[in-house]
């Protein structure tokens, strides 16, 4: 075509203008860490193995979860998720149900068998791992995958620690715990069962360890002083609980007192309602708010017909009399509760102990390096002991005292004891920005309340002890993944690519996200503002 | 809504330019790397244009709609002057300007020369700013419609005339701030009672389809293009888009502001087919006329430093044009996205 | 007809008084099925007539309107556009006066208005010629690229009838090939047309322009010979030359009134005054090395205008007297027929005759009414509030015919 000059112009000229030159701020993509994700006491990178069930893959999301924590069909029915608390959705509509998802990958996991993958080569190093709970089990998990030889010694009869011998059936069923432990030893993991280790350097001497994880729980029950306290009718709640794993069920009296205002109390209360006791009574010092145990626990005590009385003491048994003596408190200023002089009879036959519980120490009596305090073994940033190549976790150590901690602590240790054996110092990743709820442009998530996961209803759960929460279906699951908002993280939604009024946003690909193309990026900022997800950021252009 | 279907919840689907989630034909024209960009990078458009942002969200569902046969005609005003400065051409497609007042005419004369080659396969649209659409424009435009020549009909309205400096046209909303309507004296602003609605004059004209959108919803914009595409015949399409330096915003607002438009009832958007409403698309989280007129400066004489009302009255009465939309238009429903 | 032959595609145009019939018969045709491959657009101005016709031209069609006075004016925007961007559209203008006061008939001031616009301007003198040069003028406009404007006396030639050659369309269309644009909106091959061109370049465009329309007047002489050619007879052209070998006094005009003023000269050639015609056929690009030749050693130049530029003189006389500036002929401006005044053979004589005695002055007004003008001077001497002066001459002029004055 013959163009006239300069009034009729080639098409896509003015790409020679590169308007980069008007910046003053350049826009910037960056990763900040997902609320969830720095919520979480193991570690996993939620966020990362949400986006694969987003997608359907369950079993990549699943491969993605294992990285950080072995047993999902475990944390799914036990864990009390502060990834959820924490969750950037609940200041939106509610918080994704990631709890329930967890337990969807674990339970598609054993359903479609599903294994471990990579284990690293030989390293040639021996590690012993005494206590097989989930501190224990994690540990062993992470430190086979890196290679090394775990033995795992377990003073009881069967694998699991608390999970087994703590928590009740309807909220872990054993087949699913059995199948978890299961997956993890068939990694390679040595077990001796009924071995109880009183010399942890003799141990490891013999068995020719080059470095031990203590992970032996806090299993002994705290007792309160109490007349009549040795009787056959007082017990404590561990013992009880760990007693519901035998052949022959326990026998508690028809009206039971507990005694404590902790999830084991929750747990014994429920068990022993189950056990056929016509009342179940919490006794309690402080108040509902004070209470340690779980919301989620109280309240499903609470509906299967479990009592609470708040505010009281047991001063006093008198099983022959079938009653217990109970003093009233009243909080003062500080909160603390104080003896009111006021006394009353409760009608009970038995009284179960759940007043917190205690780790067993002795193991630690040839190591004096090994410091303890308030009953609790104290390490450093990386889990060792005074006595280097002794490693401790779980409920030994002043953590909470959840599975989930447990789970953490065991794949951090697994970690430093891999640096350690290789001489070398654990890094701790840099921690990135929070991505918190106002760095986010939340008009762009669909309107998508949550799925509640069915329950049993209350009748039924109290007769038996089936498992009382059900799992979601796959197309729940799929659905409350994808009210994820990528807190943070790039999940490719186009917005920058498609805002960008310069067209200064080049898109690289599935999987590769975008790259800003700053000869002609005027700087706007339009896109930091509609990135739902807030990983963009302004920063000042540099000269 | 005839133009869009709803994505049924999809994460973000619904409402994001595009998800790696959806299928390809769920996703916008703009989510695609193969888009024709019909207004390239390099133009002179300033920071949080709404207007570039806006003709290329039409330009390229139109280009995707019409299988790249598409001519432009183009207005004289912001977008024909920050894309065609000789040397320099930002356009992907044929295009030509002839002056401020004729887009529609040449448009006609367009569409008819093509027709005589007898390449009707070839689609024509015109656009132009408020400006050229209903004050200097809108003779040529009423005759098109009134004619049902075959052009689409675009207004990029950001409601005054800019290119020159920000001065009032009969787009203009009330009270707002412009070189020729200020802030000052007992009616501060431009004066209540004035100004055309546009779309509704173009449904008047009884032709096939009508349309309004803004830069804030893309999906929506795009179906209408593309809706648009389907009719033979004269049609109109109503975009508002914002302009941070005439409006006062900060230029990383603009598409925040075109949808505090939408959600405050102040701008309706809908569709309308021979004359009638056929569609509106509904308000989601209604917000006060006063969240959207705290973020541009030209309306800042109803406010005082602290981002207070100061002016109840005229405040009172922008939200009551936005009520009476909200009526007229039906733009809250029940119906969740 | 001779339009319709030309196979337009997009045809558009406004009514206006005297032009409209024009249209009328292209519409009618078009409706018909007569006029195939064409569309016919009912314009609701004559912005949007001119716009219309842009458009199309743009697009790649052969693109024909038509208009007058105001209409020429309300579209002026986009004569000037049209002019500008090189686009070859045709346009008949019925040069009829500007208002105000409003007034239908015919003179040239509508031409004059644009005559800076970049169009080819041809000036018919007759019917014959207005119909051959349309035919030529798709031609010019195509080859050249530029818009073409042909002028013919409104009424004088718009609405008489007299006995044409009518072109077959096979005789069209072996002078007028199919329209092939320099510039095209086409999806196959965009561009964008209509830049805006800033201060560094602006003014080599109009240079550019200016180079083309010198380039045209070599091609106005050629089109015109072929279409001698072609048709066997001679139209258009730069210049028509009558007369004017050995003429001491050369009469210099456009358009229909030469028809009078050739039959003028040759009635005083018989009684012995050497007078000759120059007819200017090419008005933009103005032929200055053909007049100037045409008009050759003659004395006297007596610019005959139907036009005038309130406040200076002439339009047409200077650039006429551009033309021979080096030559030392004396050169009258003579107003004559303005908004449709007949101009008879005597008045023509009459000045011509002065013109011989050299009594003719620079600037004369055939015809003027000297008393009515000299009332009302005297009125707005007299009286700041002597209100509008069309209405007041109106009302002398009644006053004298009823005899009271």
């Amino acid at each position: 075509m013959d163009k006239p000059f300069a009034i009729t112009l080639d098409v896509g000229t003015s790409l020679a203008n590169k308007t980069g030159s008007w910046r003053v701020d350049r826009p910037v993509y960056l990763d900040r860490l997902p609320p969830c994700n720095d919520g979480c006491p193991a570690g996993e990178n939620i966020q990362g193995w949400l986006y694969y069930v987003e997608e359907g893959d369950y079993e990549q999301a699943w491969r993605r979860l294992v990285e950080d924590n072995p047993m999902p069909a475990i944390m799914g029915r036990v864990c009390y998720h502060p990834c959820e608390t924490a969750c950037n959705r609940a200041k939106l509509d509610e918080a994704v149900g990631i709890n329930a998802v967890e337990r969807f990958l674990g339970d598609q996991a054993i359903e479609h068998g599903w294994s471990f993958g990579f284990v690293a080569p030989p390293s040639n190093k021996r590690v012993l791992v005494i206590g097989s709970g989930p501190a224990g089990l994690s540990a062993a998990y992470h430190l086979r995958r890196f290679g090394h030889a775990v033995t795992i010694y377990e003073a009881g009869w069967a694998l699991g620690g608390m999970m087994r011998f703590g928590i009740p059936k309807y909220r872990l069923p054993r087949e699913v715990l059995d199948a978890e432990i299961e997956r993890i030893c068939a990694l390679g993991v040595e077990v001796e069962l009924g071995h109880r280790v009183t010399d942890v350097p003799e141990e490891m001497r013999a068995g020719g360890f080059d470095a031990v994880f203590m992970a032996v729980g806090a299993q002994l029950g705290k007792r309160a002083y109490l007349p009549a306290g040795d009787s056959a009718h007082v017990i404590d709640a561990v013992s009880l609980l760990h007693s519901m794993e035998g052949v022959d069920p326990p026998s508690l009296g028809r009206r039971v007192a507990i005694y404590g205002g902790g999830d084991t109390a929750m747990d014994a209360a429920r068990t022993a309602k189950r056990l056929g006791a016509t009342d179940a009574v919490v006794v309690y010092r402080r108040t509902r708010e004070k209470m340690p145990a779980h919301d989620i626990e109280v309240e499903e005590a609470v509906e299967e017909g479990v009592l609470m009385k708040w505010l009281s003491t047991i001063t006093d048994v008198d099983f022959d009399k079938g009653h217990i003596v109970i003093e009233k408190m009243a909080l003062d200023e500080t909160g603390f509760p104080q003896p009111t002089g006021e006394f009353e009879e409760l009608d009970a036959d038995c009284v179960v102990l759940a007043l917190g519980q205690e780790s067993d120490l002795t193991l630690l009596a040839s190591m004096p390096e090994v410091v303890v305090a308030d009953g609790s073994v104290q390490v450093g940033p990386d889990l060792m002991t005074g006595r280097p190549g002794v490693f401790a976790g779980g409920d030994v150590l002043p953590v909470d005292r959840t599975v989930t901690t447990a789970v953490g602590n065991g794949k951090k240790a697994a970690r430093a004891i891999d640096a350690w054996l290789r001489g070398e110092t654990l890094e701790t990743p840099v921690r990135h920005e929070l991505a918190s709820f106002e760095l986010l442009n939340t008009w762009y998530y669909a309107d998508a309340p949550r799925t509640e996961r069915p329950r049993l209803e209350v009748a039924r759960r109290t007769s038996t002890f089936d498992e009382i929460v059900q799992g979601l279906d796959e197309t729940n699951a799929l659905f409350e993944a994808r009210r994820c908002m990528s807190c943070g993280n790039c999940f490719e939604c186009d917005n920058c690519f498609g805002v960008c009024p310069d067209n200064s946003v080049v898109k690289l690909g599935f999987g590769n996200r975008y790259r800003f193309e700053y000869d002609y990026c005027k700087g706007c900022g339009i896109c930091v503002s509609e990135c739902p997800c807030g990983a963009i950021v302004m920063e000042p252009e540099l000269a | 809504m005839t133009a869009t279907q709803k994505v049924k919840f999809y994460q973000v689907g619904s409402f994001a330019v595009g998800n790696r989630l959806l299928d390809a034909d769920q996703r916008t024209v703009q989510s695609d790397v193969s888009r024709n960009n019909t207004i390239t990078s390099g133009h002179r458009a300033c920071q949080g244009c709404g207007e570039a942002l806006g003709a290329r969200y039409v330009l390229d569902a139109a280009m995707r709609a019409t299988d790249g046969k598409l001519v432009a005609v183009n207005a004289t005003g912001c977008l024909e002057v920050f894309t065609t400065p000789y040397p320099e051409s930002s356009w992907q497609l044929p295009w030509v300007h002839s002056l401020f007042g004729n887009a529609a005419a040449v448009a006609t004369g367009v569409a008819a020369g093509l027709k005589a080659q007898g390449r009707g396969d070839v689609r024509v649209l015109a656009q132009a700013g408020d400006g050229g659409t209903v004050d200097i424009g809108f003779g040529c435009l009423s005759g098109m419609f009134e004619r049902n020549d075959d052009v689409l009909f675009v207004c990029y309205d950001n409601q005054a005339y800019m290119n020159t400096g920000v001065q009032r046209s009969g787009a203009t909303p009330s009270a707002a701030r412009t070189a020729t309507t200020e802030a000052i004296g007992p009616e501060p602003g431009n004066p209540f009672g004035q100004g055309k609605d546009m779309p509704t004059l173009a449904m008047a004209h009884g032709i096939g389809y009508v349309a309004t959108a803004t830069v804030s919803d893309l999906h929506d914009l795009e179906a209408k293009v593309e809706r648009a595409m389907d009719f033979h015949g004269a049609r109109y399409l109503h975009v508002l888009v914002p302009c941070p330096l005439g409006w006062g915003s900060a230029s990383k607002d603009t598409i925040r502001v075109a949808r505090l438009a939408k959600e405050t009832g102040l701008f309706p958007v809908y569709e309308a087919e021979y004359g009638t409403v056929t569609a509106a698309s509904p308000i989601r989280h209604r917000v006060p006329v006063e969240d959207y007129l705290r973020l541009q400066r030209r309306f800042r004489h109803l406010f005082d430093s602290q981002g207070a009302v100061k002016r109840p009255d005229i405040v009172g009465q922008l939200q009551q044009m936005a009520d009476r939309n909200i009526d007229r238009f039906g733009l809250l429903t029940d119906e969740v996205a | 007809m001779a339009v319709a032959a030309c196979r337009p595609q997009v045809v558009c145009a406004y009514p206006i008084t005297p032009q409209t019939h024009i249209v009328e018969g292209v519409g009618e045709m078009v409706k018909s099925g007569e006029l195939a491959g064409c569309e016919f657009i009912n314009v609701e101005s004559e912005f949007a007539a001119m716009s219309v016709a842009i458009g199309a031209s743009a697009a790649g069609s052969r693109a024909y309107t038509a208009t007058s006075s105001q209409g020429l004016l309300f579209m002026i925007e986009a004569v000037y556009n049209a002019g500008g961007l090189g686009l070859p559209v045709v346009m008949t203008l019925a040069n009829r006066a500007i208002g105000a006061p409003i007034n239908i008939w015919n003179d040239h001031s509508d031409a004059m208005a644009v005559r800076d616009a970049g169009w080819v301007m041809l000036f018919a003198e007759s019917n014959q010629e207005a119909t051959d040069l349309h035919i030529q003028a798709f031609r010019l406009a195509e080859d050249l690229s530029l818009p073409v404007m042909v002028n013919m006396d409104g009424f004088v030639l718009t609405h008489a009838t007299e006995r044409i050659d009518v072109p077959t369309q096979e005789q069209v269309d072996a002078f007028l090939p199919p329209f092939e644009p320099r510039q095209v909106l086409d999806p196959a091959d965009p561009v964008t047309i209509g830049a805006l061109v800033g201060p560094e370049a602006f003014t080599e465009v109009r240079f550019l322009a200016h180079a083309k329309q010198l380039q045209a007047i070599g091609r106005i002489r050629e089109v015109a010979d072929e279409f001698a050619q072609a048709f066997g007879r001679r139209s258009g052209g730069l210049v028509n030359s009558y007369r004017v070998e050995d003429a001491d006094v050369v009469v210099v005009a456009l358009g229909s009134i030469l028809g009078t003023i050739k039959d003028v000269a040759d009635e005083m050639r018989e009684r012995g005054t050497k007078v000759g015609v120059v007819g200017i056929t090419s008005f933009r690009p103005f032929p200055l090395e053909a007049l100037h030749e045409a008009i050759g050693d003659a004395r006297r130049v007596v610019v005959i205008e139907r036009a005038f530029s309130i406040g200076f003189g002439g339009v047409l006389s200077t650039d006429v007297a551009l033309a021979i500036a080096d030559a030392k002929a004396r050169i009258s401006t003579v107003v004559a027929g303005l908004g449709g005044r007949a101009v008879p053979e005597a008045s023509i004589a009459a000045v011509i005759e002065d013109a011989m005695a050299d009594s003719l002055e620079a600037l004369r007004f055939v015809d003027l009414d000297r008393s009515v003008v000299e009332r009302e001077l005297a009125r707005m001497a007299g009286d700041r509030r002597s209100g509008p002066s069309a209405e007041n001459v109106l009302r002398d002029l009644r006053a004298v015919a009823s005899g009271s004055v």
